[in-house]
């Protein structure tokens, strides 16, 4: 019973969260309606057993990407009101689109075909279960190929994304490091007969 | 009883609003980044919910890497509409018809 309110909460807050994110006017307030819906999404992982998902939903979302998209925001000037301009222009299309989407999904999930018995007798885990050390147990033994390629793709990411926004200053005044290291004593001492 | 078509359908409903955020936002990237994030984040609880009630710890490994994937695109959109800003001034999508080569 108890979970079944927490679960309509956090289903209906994350709902209220993602109208906010679409729907807001000020960019800065669709950035706190999605760590809004981030929260309460990490509450539904919660209800379904997975906490470390739900934790690092939480640390690595709303700690960083979020905070990188705040960044973002507060450092480029942006005319928010020209941003709104035609906002209900492709409403109809758009609109159209999405229900036809949200009717086929609510068919699909409702057809019966994810509600036999053995689906709807999941209990919860106990205490002995701990969700970290399973993930570890599958991720780095039978994925650890993805875990790599994860991890080649956010050094990627990582590299990317510095030389895009790197910008170097002509007049900047840098030491040349390899230049230093392979110096010899030849290229800078003279000796002089006196 | 909580079963799995519940939080499917929360899923579906979440999924379509950040696909009608498209079409609304459709000026302001950043706007359209958050509305690939609440996709995201539909598909993320599309396989929360099923690894549970299927009893598969497969599924969590899964959101893992789309989680990885989303952070490092986040990442590099927002890299780009920095590099992008810098140039133009704006960050209207209109304008971003001008980069061709």
């Amino acid at each position: 019973m108890l979970e079944a309110g927490f679960f309509y909460l956090f289903a209906a807050m994350v709902i209220v969260g993602g109208m906010g994110v679409v729907l807001a006017r000020n960019t800065m307030h669709s950035v706190m309606f999605l760590i809004f819906c981030f929260f309460n999404a990490a509450g539904l992982f919660f209800l379904l057993d997975a906490e470390f998902l739900g934790i690092i939903l939480i640390l690595i979302y709303v700690g960083a990407v979020m905070v990188l998209f705040m960044f973002v925001i507060m450092m480029l000037e942006v005319n928010q009101a020209k941003l709104k301009e035609g906002f209900l222009q492709y409403l109809p299309i758009g609109g159209m689109i999405a229900l036809i989407l949200l009717i086929e999904f609510i068919a699909a999930s409702g057809s019966g075909v994810f509600h036999t018995d053995a689906i709807a007798a999941v209990g919860h885990f106990g205490k002995d279960v701990n969700n970290t050390v399973e993930i570890g147990k599958v991720l780095y033994t039978q994925y650890l190929l993805g875990f790599e390629i994860a991890a080649i793709i956010l050094l990627v990411a990582l590299v990317g994304s510095i030389v895009l926004t790197l910008r170097t200053r002509k007049d900047a005044k840098y030491q040349n490091i390899s230049k230093q290291v392979n110096v010899r004593k030849e290229d800078r001492l003279r000796k002089v007969r006196m | 009883m909580i079963g799995l078509s519940d939080y499917l359908i929360v899923a579906a409903c979440l999924f379509s609003l950040g696909v009608i955020g498209l079409f609304l936002n459709r000026k302001n990237v950043i706007t359209i980044l958050m509305c690939i994030e609440l996709i995201l984040l539909a598909v993320n609880i599309n396989f929360v919910a099923f690894s549970h009630y299927l009893q598969d710890i497969n599924g969590q490994i899964f959101v893992f890497f789309v989680l990885t994937v989303a952070a490092s695109e986040v990442a590099v959109g927002l890299a780009i509409l920095v590099a992008f800003y810098r140039t133009r001034r704006s960050i209207d999508v209109e304008d971003i018809n001008t980069l061709q080569g």
